[in-house]
Parts: C-alpha cells; sequence; structure tokens
C-alpha cells in the first residue's frame, strides 16, 4: 500500500477515533474495549479496526485473560495495538526529517547542546504562555494535557503524574537520544514556566516504548 | 546467547580538574550512577581504580583525558542502561558542563568472547578502528551497529577462521 493510501484509511471519523483510542493505550486493547470507549457497536468496532489492521496502521496480537490457561480457558482474546511503523506524506515533497539529523549530528560534535536546551526552553515557555492566555481559568492538569495533546505527546494520567505515551521525535530521539532527550525536556520545562504550571515539574524517567518525560505531580514530593 | 558479550569504551576531555568545583557535579552524581549500573540487567563489569569512583581516576590518553570501560551482555542492556535508565539519561544530558565536544568519535563498542575482559589497550586500538574506518564488524556505534560473529557454539579457544572478524574484550557511565 503507498504512504498517501495507508494514511487516507483514517479518512474516516468513526475510525480515526478508534485508531487514536488504540493508539493512546500502551497495552493492547479488545474490540469490546475500543467499542465502548468510542460509542460503537462491537461488529462496525471489528470492521474498522480489521480495516486499519490490513494498513499496517494497528497490530494484532492474542492473548489469554491473566490466570485463565489450559482447556476450557477460553479463546485467546484478539488485541489491537498501535504499529510501530512511521508514514509520512508531504505534498509538495519535504523532508525535514533529513535536515534534523543533520543538525542533530552537528549540535552533537560542536557541543551546542546548552544552547539547544536554552532554544528549547524559550519555545516550550512561548507555547505555554499561549495556552494559558486562552485558556486562563483551566485547572494546571487539564491547561498541560489538552496541550501536550495536541502536540501529539498523548499525556495520560499516572496517580497525581502526567505520564507521556508517544515521543514526537522518536527516530531521532533513538540516534541521538541524549541530545533530543535534553532538548524534549527543556521544551516540556519551559512549557511549564510558560503556562505558570507549579504544581507538575518535568523529570527524566523513561517508560518502556514511551516518551522520556514524565511531568511528577509536586505537591506528592517531599524535597 | 551468542556466546559474546558487547564492550565499550567511552572518553571525555574534562573541562577542569576532578576537584574543582565545576567537576563537582560530575564527580558527585558518577557514584550513584555506577551503582545503578552494577544492579541493571545485562551488566557484566566496569573499569575501576581504587583512586577515585569507578575509573575517574585512570588518564592512559593524557592528563584531561577520562576513560570508562564497560561489558554488557548484549548490546541492548547497554543501550537500555545507557538512554532509558532516567538517572543516567539526566546524567549524559548534562555532559557538556562538564566535557568538551569531541569531533572525533569518543565512544567504541565492540563484540569479546564471554567472559573475556578487555584491556585498555584493546579498547583504545578498538576506538582507534572506528576513527580510522568508521563502524564495522570488529569496532561499532550504536547508530551503526554490528551484530557479533556467527559462530555461536564455537569454543572460546579455538582460532577463528581468517574472514571472522576477531572480537575484542571491553563501564557503564558515559563520559563523552
Amino acid at each position: 500500500m503507498s504512504e498517501i493510501s495507508v494514511i487516507a484509511v483514517l479518512d474516516d471519523p468513526v475510525r480515526r477515533n478508534l485508531y487514536d483510542y488504540v493508539s493512546a493505550r500502551g497495552d493492547g486493547v479488545s474490540r469490546s474495549e475500543a467499542a465502548a470507549a468510542t460509542g460503537i457497536g462491537r461488529t462496525l468496532a471489528a470492521f474498522h479496526l480489521d480495516r486499519l489492521a490490513e494498513a499496517g496502521l494497528v497490530e494484532i496480537t492474542f492473548a489469554r485473560p491473566p490466570g485463565r490457561t489450559g482447556p476450557g480457558a477460553g479463546r485467546p482474546a484478539k488485541l489491537y495495538r498501535r504499529a510501530a511503523a512511521e508514514h509520512h506524506v508531504s505534498v509538495p515533497p519535504r523532508d525535514y526529517r533529513a535536515a534534523a539529523e543533520l543538525l542533530a549530528e552537528v549540535v552533537d560534535l560542536t557541543g551546542a547542546e546548552p544552547e539547544l536546551q536554552r532554544s528549547a526552553r524559550s519555545r516550550g515557555a512561548a507555547a505555554g504562555r499561549a495556552a494559558r492566555e486562552q485558556a486562563p481559568g483551566l485547572p494546571d492538569g487539564d491547561l498541560v494535557s489538552g496541550t501536550l495533546s495536541a502536540q501529539g505527546y498523548q499525556p495520560y494520567r499516572d496517580g497525581g503524574d502526567v505520564r507521556l505515551r508517544n515521543c514526537p521525535f522518536h527516530l531521532l530521539a533513538s540516534r541521538h537520544p541524549p541530545l533530543i532527550c535534553g532538548m524534549n525536556l527543556a521544551l516540556l520545562e519551559g512549557l511549564l514556566e510558560g503556562a505558570e504550571v507549579t504544581s507538575l515539574t518535568a523529570r527524566l524517567d523513561p517508560r518502556p516504548g514511551e516518551c522520556c518525560v514524565v511531568l511528577e505531580n509536586s505537591k506528592n514530593k517531599d524535597d | 546467547m551468542t556466546g559474546y558479550h558487547l564492550a565499550e569504551l567511552n572518553i571525555g576531555t574534562a573541562r577542569a580538574p576532578t576537584d574543582s568545583p565545576e567537576m563537582a557535579g560530575f564527580m558527585a552524581g558518577i557514584i550513584p550512577v555506577n551503582a545503578l549500573a552494577d544492579t541493571a540487567p545485562g551488566f557484566v563489569w566496569r573499569l575501576a581504580d581504587g583512586d577515585g569512583p569507578g575509573a575517574t581516576a585512570l588518564r592512559p590518553c593524557g592528563p584531561d583525558v577520562m576513560v570508562n570501560m564497560s561489558v554488557w551482555e548484549d548490546l541492548e542492556s547497554l543501550r537500555h542502561f545507557a538512554y532509558r535508565n532516567g538517572p543516567h539519561l539526566d546524567f549524559m544530558r548534562r555532559r557538556r558542563s562538564w566535557f568538551h565536544p569531541m569531533a572525533v568519535p569518543y565512544l567504541v563498542l565492540w563484540w569479546v568472547p564471554a567472559g573475556h575482559i578487555p584491556g585498555l589497550d584493546e579498547a583504545l586500538s578498538r576506538l582507534d578502528l572506528l576513527r580510522r574506518d568508521g563502524p564495522g564488524p570488529r569496532a561499532f556505534t550504536f547508530r551503526d551497529p554490528y551484530p557479533p560473529p556467527a559462530q555461536a557454539t564455537l569454543p572460546v579457544e579455538a582460532p577463528l577462521p581468517v574472514e571472522a572478524p576477531l572480537p575484542v574484550r571491553a563501564p557503564v557511565a558515559q563520559t563523552g
């Protein structure tokens, strides 16, 4: 399937909604869960999920519910998970990733990381100020989650903390981890400063398959 | 299991002497980071010298150049510790405050027979190889890795065929 055909598979609001739900969940999601979460019937959910799987946007695994083994334990559940492959279409053709790779290499070689972190903090702060201006009365958690959602981080709550399911810079970060994770931390620290959010603190704490930053609830910490 | 372990060497030119205030953050941070390495999955060995934490007192490459070396069960264990362990990643994020940038490679990875601990001479020769020829089966990087030699069942003492890459023997905290 061509890239444009793969992306076109998402050009249906119901299917897009299902994809976004599956994508934001780290673990495998069953048809029933996805249907319930997006407010559609299971048969319709199955139809759309299978179209997404055919296009390679989600992958299918089978798992037994925990604690059940042996004959009579039931058929393993069919679970859907976001596929790892990236898909890009740009019209006219643009290749920002190639430029990003070159720029990252040069920052690494010349040691311009502190400047990168300063710039990133500045940029994050501008985004934070803009978000706060647009929604001055919004609680911190909602403001931050909304902004980070729009930026593609796929935030989710973990106790009082905010965790980020998706790394918007994934391939670049895997090739230049300290550089890009440092940049990312600075972006998020800046965001919190600009939005005047004091209840959360950004810290590096990678979880498998997720973004390297956690936004920790400052009130829970003793220090 | 392939019968091979993954060795790494990394070097860095410190911005100031280790007892200076500029390096205080590094010298304090290296101790807990080394402790984390010791219990990390896949960790086998790291270079240590009695005179300072880890390998911080060793100067085989000149007065300002610090070295570190470690051995891991496989590449993924090292990659996970280096870049997916919170405290170590944070340590790496701050490296510019303590170390000068280097225009030539400062980190090299290579395969060693399981159970072999590399010496500094071998490690430095692998770094030279990387700097001279770029990444290859005998000296590579995280961005351009190479698999271990294919002879999984070969006993350690047996001579390897001429064409096969000779694995060389090789700590965790990245100083570069």
